[in-house]
């Protein structure tokens, strides 16, 4: 995630921190997913029947989510200054034409 | 006196404080703006439930005060807003924004309190005058034109809305404010009014528009007021309508898109406002008591959640000066308080346990899963992953973490960090204490969010988001922050819209300089066969021979003849 040449001072930019963080993390997650195996849950919908069920959904919905939104950028995407670029332009075309009166 | 001090309506004392502050300055000022709402909750506290206070005018009996318990959670939830959003905004010793944030917290608690529309209508209009100032203070170009573009929209709903009102009134005979439900045009137009301040798609670019415009502290106010009087006014004239829950789906689930791939970060919690006030709609769209309970809930831990998140982003554009994701990073080291109490923010909106969106929006993935909107909280699920993304790990990462931006800044200044502190401790026991938000909800509610089931599913649901948000940047797939600015429903009336105009008005000057020249060029004719006529050289100034002098006049005496006879 860190691309500068330069490592930044800093607890969280160690690359150990990291790798502990990462670590921890990947734990509880694969703890949660054994403790939905053993623990008995509510269930309303038939869906909620498939074993891990809200980690699979939660996974998926977000990497759906990052990629479809990386696609709208190159519809959607503008320069920065697109609206207040065009806005100026008018304005000072207003004025001009306010000055020609 | 003491009976006139304890029978003003609540709202009295904000606007008593805006008028003292026109003549008062200095710590005195900064004093006002945070005692007003201290007093007026004291005072608040002396109202009993079910007490109205009337007064006639014009032959009608309006009622300015309305006391339930709907009414009071909001009444509660504005002032205790107001108060926080004053102590963060304690250093700042501009005093049109001290006037504006006062009037405006005034206008929001009397929406909430007002028993006809026509009360209703007096302070929506007021809601819209008095925030826009909060935009315009920031006094820059493009917080200018943002503001006009906010008045616009704003004043657009509460013309709909008095209309609206005006046929109802006429077709019921009534000017009580509550529950219409969508039948006849006066109860649509109504309901567009409320959708305009509610953000309802392609109404909601206002949000997007103004709020990242306006002053670091002047959107911690914005945040928590117009949208919420909005969710209110809905819980009150249009529970149970089936549209809402439709409409709530879209507002959950579209604007998590924009937040992702959106670079300044005040935007994105905008963004994220439009996707919790969808499940505030969903919950009022369901309509059941559980449900609305579970939107008025929502709604009150949304306002300290978000003014959270927002006061967090405040305090990095006060000492930054902008807050772009692509150009932050790092700033734990020299913030690291703010950086707490932003995780706290970012765990509470994410519904972490033990944080305040957990008790809150459960009830209304709950009840929608009840009432058999199976696909509907399919959506609500994936709105939910989605907030905790964009939300819970986007605004602290991009801010405080990520790439090393090599900012160095001070911390935030005392006042907000108290302001901050208070809204995180709030967040912590609301969520860890659910009874004390459940007991004062509309109605009475058997609900307890800490069983196995909840906090593991919610548990799974969020780890598992967090890890795609991991995977995705490990494979360098997730998008960078960019500075750009991405097109959205206002593209509509920012590009389209003028476009269209500029063309007419290119088209229509086309025809007027074409008929200008052509009126001009047949005038210049008619000029020039006029000088020939008189000149020396035209026929009519020759010599004329006294024969053709006669016969000329025969001529001339025939016709006047011929004329006298047919």
């Amino acid at each position: 995630m860190n691309n500068d040449h330069k490592q930044p001072d800093g607890f969280f930019y160690q690359p150990n921190t990291i790798r502990w963080i990462l670590r921890a993390f990947y734990t509880s997650c694969i703890v949660l997913v054994i403790v939905d195996l053993v623990v008995h849950r509510h269930i309303i919908t038939s869906l909620e029947k498939i074993p891990a069920f809200y980690a699979l959904y939660g996974f998926v919905a977000c990497v759906i989510l990052v990629l479809i939104a990386s696609q709208m950028r190159k519809v959607l995407m503008r320069d920065e200054d697109y609206y207040s670029r065009h806005e100026e332009t008018m304005e000072s075309q207003t004025a001009e034409g306010a000055d020609d009166e | 006196m003491n009976e006139f001090v304890l029978s003003l309506p609540p709202f009295a004392w904000f606007f008593i404080g805006a008028v003292l502050l026109l003549v008062c300055r200095g710590v005195i000022a900064s004093a006002i703006t945070i005692i007003m709402p201290i007093v007026s909750f004291m005072l608040l506290l002396q109202w009993d439930h079910g007490t109205d206070y009337a007064y006639p005018l014009m032959g009608m009996d309006l009622t300015l005060v309305r006391v339930d318990r709907l009414s009071l959670l909001f009444a509660y939830l504005f002032h205790l807003a107001a108060l926080i959003g004053g102590i963060f905004a304690l250093h700042e010793k501009d005093k049109v924004q001290q006037i504006a944030a006062l009037a405006y917290a005034g206008s929001a608690i009397g929406a909430v309190f007002a028993g006809d529309w026509i009360s209703l209508f007096v302070f929506w209009e007021l809601l819209a005058l008095t925030s826009v100032f909060l935009v315009w203070a920031r006094r820059t170009s493009a917080s200018y034109h943002s503001g006009m573009r906010y008045l616009i929209i704003q004043v657009l709903s509460g013309v709909l809305l008095f209309a609206g009102a005006l046929l109802l009134i006429r077709q019921t005979g009534s000017i009580a404010f509550t529950d219409i439900g969508l039948s006849g045009i006066g109860a649509w137009l109504i309901f567009i009014a409320f959708g305009i301040k509610c953000g309802f798609p392609f109404f909601h670019s206002w949000i997007t528009d103004a709020y990242p415009e306006a002053t670091p502290t002047g959107t911690v106010f914005l945040c928590a007021m117009t949208t919420k009087v909005a969710v209110y006014a809905l819980a009150r004239s249009f529970a149970g309508e089936d549209i809402l829950v439709t409409i709530g789906l879209v507002m959950a689930c579209f604007p998590i898109f924009f937040a992702v791939i959106e670079n300044d970060l005040r935007r994105v919690l905008a963004y994220s406002m439009i996707n919790q006030i969808g499940f505030m709609v969903c919950g009022i769209g369901i309509g059941t008591e559980m449900a609305i309970n579970g939107a008025v809930a929502h709604a009150f831990n949304d306002v300290i959640f978000k003014g959270l998140l927002m006061m967090s982003m405040g305090a990095v554009l006060f000492r930054v000066g902008h807050v772009k994701g692509s150009h932050l990073g790092g700033l734990y080291r020299s913030m690291p308080k703010t950086t707490m109490c932003c995780i706290v923010g970012a765990a509470s909106i994410s519904a972490f346990p033990l944080f305040s969106g957990f008790i809150s929006k459960s009830i209304i993935m709950l009840e929608m899963l009840e009432a058999g909107h199976t696909v509907g909280w399919l959506l609500l699920l994936f709105a939910a992953a989605g907030v905790f993304h964009h939300a819970g790990i986007k605004i602290p990462f991009f801010a405080f973490f990520a790439h090393d931006s090599g900012l160095k800044v001070k911390e935030a200044p005392a006042n907000m960090l108290i302001a901050m502190g208070i809204a995180a401790i709030l967040c912590i026991f609301i969520g860890s204490y659910p009874s004390f938000l459940y007991s004062l909800l509309p109605f009475p509610i058997h609900y307890s969010p800490y069983d196995v089931t909840h906090v593991l599913t919610q548990m799974q649901l969020l780890f598992f988001s967090a890890l795609a948000f991991v995977w995705l940047n490990l494979k360098g797939l997730y998008p960078p922050e960019l500075p750009s600015t991405n097109i959205d429903s206002e593209w509509l009336y920012r590009r389209v819209a003028p476009a269209i105009v500029s063309r007419v008005v290119v088209q229509v000057e086309g025809i007027y300089i074409l008929m200008k020249t052509a009126l001009l060029k047949a005038l210049n004719h008619l000029i020039i066969l006029l000088s020939y006529l008189s000149s020396p050289q035209s026929p009519l100034a020759r010599a004329w021979s006294v024969n053709g002098m006669l016969l000329a006049l025969l001529i001339l005496m025939i016709v006047v003849l011929l004329f006298n006879y047919f």
